[in-house]
């Protein structure tokens, strides 16, 4: 328990002195990162999106066609998708393809003295290592997420229309009568938040390494672990507060929130 | 004058005591060399000596002030009077040689980059590595020696006033070893620098040394024992008759090897 205190506010303080020292780094410094955070990323994310898109389909189908309302297939698919299981899903995989390989790579620099080496050099760790990739990751994050959600409603569609049956026009028409704006804009601000949890945590995790390969792994399957826990946690505390929100804007609407 | 001091500074990392009570200082001009048994807190020592590291108790002095009573810019800028050779170069992995030692310099010194280059080439030059060679490679293939002389270069880049040297000819071969001596020999009569090494190695010692200071582990000192066993020169050190310094200087195992069982 007195751990878990001081982990978090460990990574307050590290978040803060983040904060603290964020600018827009050097293009040499921020394009690989950027490169690795988001352009390598997005065959996992198109993969991530088109399943999840398709196994929607394939679970929710049966029930609608018992009732009646297999054309009604488009809208649960695409709400689901863009609120929660695109962003958290995509964040999932994200955590464990960027967050673990900018622990180890950090935790590699740590135990190697990299670290101690750029502070020597008069450079600030925190600065030259940890804005950069917290840029990388709460900038992408939510791109890749649109390309999951994307991806996802496109897999849904192909697959609930050739494979299922259900008929085209019908599975956009009441896809578009209950997806908002709001809808997908919740979804792509939670990824921000994402996003910005798995460089942080993965960062800190890297920095506060122990020795040795053993060192690095633990760092790397910690910041797994609690970037996921955190994402869970981040999701059900944002998904609360949208649909608060959401009846603060609109009281009398009764929308699939 | 001390350009370094430590003031009953000990260092702890969680439930592990790694100094206690150190009282020590490194003077202009001088080579001073810590030495002692594996894990006895030299290196802990001199990252103290540069604050990458923060004592648990004590403090640290640059110039006769405390460097706690600094802001963080100042000490940034100060820390740059330091060189520092990381005891596996520590040189990132993912720059170039010429990045690597260019790396302080693009940092901290807004100097055009044909005067970054000629700076560069120097300094590799300087530590016998042929810049036309090395410069476009990656630490990676790279020999150990190499390694460390790359690291020398990217220290020396900065034109350091205190050269801090951490376990430089370990793993090295005899050969490259003393050509790691040479180079501190060389460096500090042609800069004027003062230099701190760190090392288990004898012949280092006795080719660099003005003054060693020779620490014992925590963990086999009394409470009330002093964890800095000898200080002097390096003839005061070969004749000393405290059978600790003997026992290192010597390299013999004696009854340790039965004890480390016993534990």
């Amino acid at each position: 328990m007195l751990d878990g205190v001081r982990l978090v506010g460990d990574l307050t303080l590290f978040a803060l002195k983040m904060v603290w020292w964020i600018n827009w780094p050097r293009g040499g410094v921020i394009w690989p990162i950027m490169y690795q955070t988001g352009v390598l990323s997005i065959p996992v994310i198109l993969i991530t999106g088109g399943f999840i898109g398709m196994v929607l389909a394939v679970q929710a189908y049966d029930q609608f066609a018992m009732m009646g309302m297999e054309n009604q297939l488009g809208t649960v698919i695409n709400v689901t998708l863009v609120k929660e299981l695109g962003p958290v899903l995509a964040a999932l995989m994200l955590a464990g393809r960027v967050g673990s390989s900018m622990a180890a790579e950090l935790g590699t620099m740590r135990v190697t003295e990299q670290i101690d080496a750029l502070t020597a050099l008069g450079a600030n760790p925190v600065r030259f290592l940890v804005v950069p990739r917290f840029l990388a990751c709460f900038l992408l994050i939510p791109l890749l997420t649109i390309v999951a959600d994307g991806i996802g409603m496109l897999s849904g569609w192909i697959f609930s229309t050739k494979v299922l049956g259900v008929h085209s026009f019908y599975y956009w028409h009441h896809s578009f009568n209950f997806i908002t704006a709001y809808d997908v804009l919740s979804g792509v601000i939670k990824s921000v938040f994402f996003g910005a949890a798995i460089a942080i945590i993965a960062c800190h995790r890297g920095f506060h390494s122990e020795a040795g390969a053993e060192g690095v792994g633990k760092a790397a399957t910690e910041s797994f672990v609690y970037t996921f826990i955190a994402i869970l946690l981040i999701d059900f505390l944002l998904g609360t507060f949208f649909m608060k929100f959401y009846y603060v804007l609109w009281p009398g609407d009764v929308a699939m929130v | 004058m001390s350009l370094i001091q430590l003031k009953h500074a000990s260092k702890s990392f969680g439930s592990q005591h790694v100094l206690r009570d150190i009282t020590l200082d490194v003077r202009e001009g001088e080579t001073l060399v810590l030495i002692g048994e594996s894990g006895c807190g030299k290196s802990v020592t001199m990252k103290l000596m540069m604050d990458l590291l923060e004592p648990t108790q004590g403090e640290v002095l640059w110039d006769g002030r405390p460097i706690r009573s600094r802001s963080e810019k100042q000490i940034t800028r100060e820390r740059l009077k330091f060189g520092y050779l990381f005891q596996q170069a520590a040189l990132f992995d993912s720059l170039t040689v010429f990045e690597n030692v260019a790396f302080g310099l693009r940092q901290n010194k807004r100097l055009p980059e044909q005067k970054v280059v000629e700076t560069v080439h120097g300094r590799l030059r300087d530590v016998g590595l042929s810049p036309d060679v090395v410069v476009d490679k990656k630490p990676a293939e790279l020999s150990g020696g190499m390694r460390k002389r790359v690291g020398l270069a990217r220290a020396l880049a900065m034109s350091p006033a205190i050269m801090l040297y951490d376990e430089p000819t370990t793993g090295l071969d005899p050969i490259m070893s003393d050509v790691i001596n040479e180079l501190i020999l060389r460096t500090r009569d042609r800069e004027k620098m003062t230099s701190v090494v760190v090392t288990h190695d004898m012949h280092t010692v006795r080719k660099v040394a003005d003054r060693i200071v020779m620490f014992y582990p925590l963990t086999r000192l009394k409470p009330d024992e002093p964890q800095i066993i000898f200080e002097g020169t390096a003839k005061d050190a070969f004749a000393s008759d405290d059978p600790r310094v003997h026992q290192f200087i010597r390299g013999e195992a004696g009854e340790r090897l039965t004890e480390l069982a016993a534990a």
